[in-house]
């Protein structure tokens, strides 16, 4: 279980610190530490906020000139672009139904929402019969699963379209989620926490008379839960994001995910960037939420593979 | 990796050791049930093509994908050798130059910038981890939109255009010797929330007190990066770099939507993933050809993380 620090890296005042403000007070008045040890005080904190600013202007500013874009009309927007000097809802309105933005929105949850419910069913399915149960083949199995975490996506995908293609999947939902149903990444991270439960508890269950998936669903599941949480997250964003795969998979309109869809509205409207933009302010926007509820799983997922070495 | 290899009766009743091999067998039918799901999965689209790709790859095809001959496995040294090869491997290992460096020391710079206890941190923090929200898409046409020549907001702000008059004329995604990178560029602004998140993470994971007795001894904010916050983000930084350097060279969103693989003749920014994948690759539709190149990077993938963990793994201290 990650410890709270690595899970409070976004909240406001989480960051560590609070003992060096204690010691700095008692003990070490003879000696202070350096003012910008830990609480910088009087300019140099003025000069850190500056700072702060500075950069996170810089960060945003991409961000800040596409919002301004997707705002107003297109006659003004490349007069002052940096300038919100006129508004309007007209463009977004447009990238949503003209630019098909809102049925691409459609199609990118749905597969999203399936490629996510089936991974971490598969993986939690698996990462059991790795980590409790016990059968002969059980150590090339997990090996040739974990093999597949080698493969980069490039070298399967020329295939694959084959695949797709001679079942007739070519621009349907089952062609962009079937590929991705699971993953080795959420067998492996499931089995690890599955490992760490004591046998005592599954040797109790069984005296219990309760069979395997009484336990799993009773006893593992439960346990794992914040696990779980964070492997739904990046099923989730692994599938929003999946760039290369719809724009092969995909080629009639409709079908499109917001990825694809935001290639075939950039390419066929070069002379109109503020639609464009509208576009992919619309894309960005789920994502944006999803991410802000998320925050705690993103961070842990994220530091799964990391921090713990 | 450490895999389990605990004995057999580990989760069964503890018996003579003909028994543990019954038992062994008695939950093999709900094992391979539950196992079933992922396999058929992850056999039919990881294992099956990488080994179906392999064979292709030594296969010769017509434009259409059509009509495929063996040339016999002296294809992939033909591939490689191939000056359109050459060409992608360069422009991908520049790409993985400038990306990966500029990336990791931007990314620890937000990080430590914002490891700081002060009023609304939080604020700074949630805008440097924002850039995590962006797909490769939504990046790079934000991007495309800063650097366009003619509809582009650089090239329409008076004093930005007469300060670099190259940002109208050719265009920095036009000129050949800038286009990549303006690619990476985006590439880097993209991928800063992930690092910037990450590196957070390991700060947070330093003791306070390994930092205090530095400062007690009298190191000072400087001092206490390179010898106490450097050495202890070790293991972060190690995964931040192979996960950049994997990312370079699997780059292709933003140089489909930036450039096209452009400009030409010089295929500037055409890297690997694009050779294989892209609307204007010269081997499009080239089914034995595309293969062949994405099996060898996926070699090249495989031996870079191999030499990273061996070359950098070596030094990085877990604590």
């Amino acid at each position: 279980m990650p410890d709270d620090r690595t899970t409070a890296v976004l909240d406001d005042d989480a960051a560590p610190g609070t003992p060096t403000d204690a010691l700095v007070d008692d003990q070490l008045v003879e000696n202070p530490v350096p003012d910008s040890f830990d609480d910088p005080r009087g300019w140099r904190r003025v000069g850190r906020y500056t700072l702060l600013g500075i950069v996170a202007f810089v960060v945003l500013f991409p961000v800040y000139t596409t919002v301004i874009a997707s705002l107003k009309p297109g006659n003004k927007v490349l007069q002052n672009p940096l300038v919100p000097d006129a508004f309007t809802l007209d463009v977004l309105a447009d990238a949503w139904s003209t630019g098909r933005l809102g049925r691409y929105l459609f199609n990118s949850i749905v597969v999203a929402i399936v490629i996510t419910l089936f991974q971490v069913v598969t993986s939690v399915l698996s990462a059991y019969a790795f980590a409790i149960l016990d059968f002969p083949g059980k150590n090339v199995l997990f090996l040739a699963f974990i093999a597949t975490l080698l493969v980069p996506i490039e070298a399967t995908l020329v295939v694959n379209f084959d695949t797709v293609d001679g079942l007739g999947w070519v621009n349907t939902y089952q062609g962009l989620a079937v590929p991705f149903l699971a993953t080795a990444f959420g067998t492996f991270l499931i089995r690890q926490v599955f490992l760490t439960l004591p046998r005592d508890l599954r040797d109790a269950a069984a005296i219990d008379g309760v069979g395997h998936l009484g336990f799993l669903r009773h006893v593992a599941i439960p346990l794992v839960r914040p696990t779980l949480g964070a492997l739904a997250l990046f099923a989730f964003l692994g599938s929003w994001n999946q760039y290369l795969w719809p724009n092969l998979v995909v080629n009639e309109a409709d079908m499109n995910t917001v990825q694809s869809g935001l290639r075939v509205l950039s390419k066929g409207n070069v002379d109109e960037p503020n639609l464009v933009m509208a576009g992919t302010v619309i894309a960005a926007i789920p994502v944006a939420v999803v991410l802000l509820v998320f925050q705690r799983q993103l961070v842990r997922g994220l530091t799964a593979g990391a921090v713990k070495g | 990796m450490d895999h389990d290899a605990r004995p057999g009766a580990q989760y069964g009743r503890v018996v003579a050791d003909d028994e543990r091999q019954r038992s062994r067998w008695a939950d093999f039918p709900l094992a391979m049930a539950m196992l079933a799901p992922s396999a058929v999965v992850l056999g039919l689209f990881v294992l099956y093509p990488l080994g179906r790709a392999v064979w292709l790859g030594q296969q010769r095809c017509n434009n259409f994908g059509g009509n495929c001959r063996s040339q016999g496995f002296g294809q992939y040294a033909d591939i490689f050798r191939s000056t359109e090869f050459q060409n992608a491997l360069v422009v991908t290992a520049k790409f993985a130059l400038l990306t990966v460096p500029l990336g990791l020391v931007l990314g620890v710079g937000l990080a430590v910038l914002a490891d700081k206890h002060l009023r609304g941190i939080g604020v700074f923090r949630a805008i440097f981890s924002s850039t995590v929200a962006t797909s490769v898409a939504v990046a790079s046409l934000m991007w495309l939109f800063l650097l366009q020549p003619s509809v582009g907001v650089l090239a329409n702000v008076e004093w930005f255009n007469s300060l670099f008059p190259s940002v109208k004329d050719p265009g920095w995604l036009q000129d050949p010797g800038t286009a990549l990178t303006a690619v990476a560029m985006s590439s880097v602004w993209g991928g800063l929330g992930f690092t910037f998140i990450l590196v957070t993470a390991g700060l947070q994971g330093i003791p306070a007190e390994y930092h205090e007795a530095a400062a007690v001894d009298g190191a000072g904010g400087v001092r206490r990066f390179w010898s106490v916050t450097l050495p202890m983000l070790g293991p972060t930084l190690l995964f931040v770099v192979i996960v950049l350097t994997t990312r370079a060279f699997q780059a292709f969103g933003e140089v489909d939507l930036l450039t096209d693989g452009g400009p030409r003749p010089q295929d500037s920014t055409t890297t690997l993933a694009y050779f294989i994948y892209g609307q204007n690759s010269p081997i499009k539709g080239d089914v034995g050809l595309q293969a062949g190149s994405a099996v060898l990077l996926f070699v090249l993938l495989l031996a870079l993380s191999l030499l990273q963990l061996r070359m950098i793994g070596r030094r990085v201290h877990y604590a």
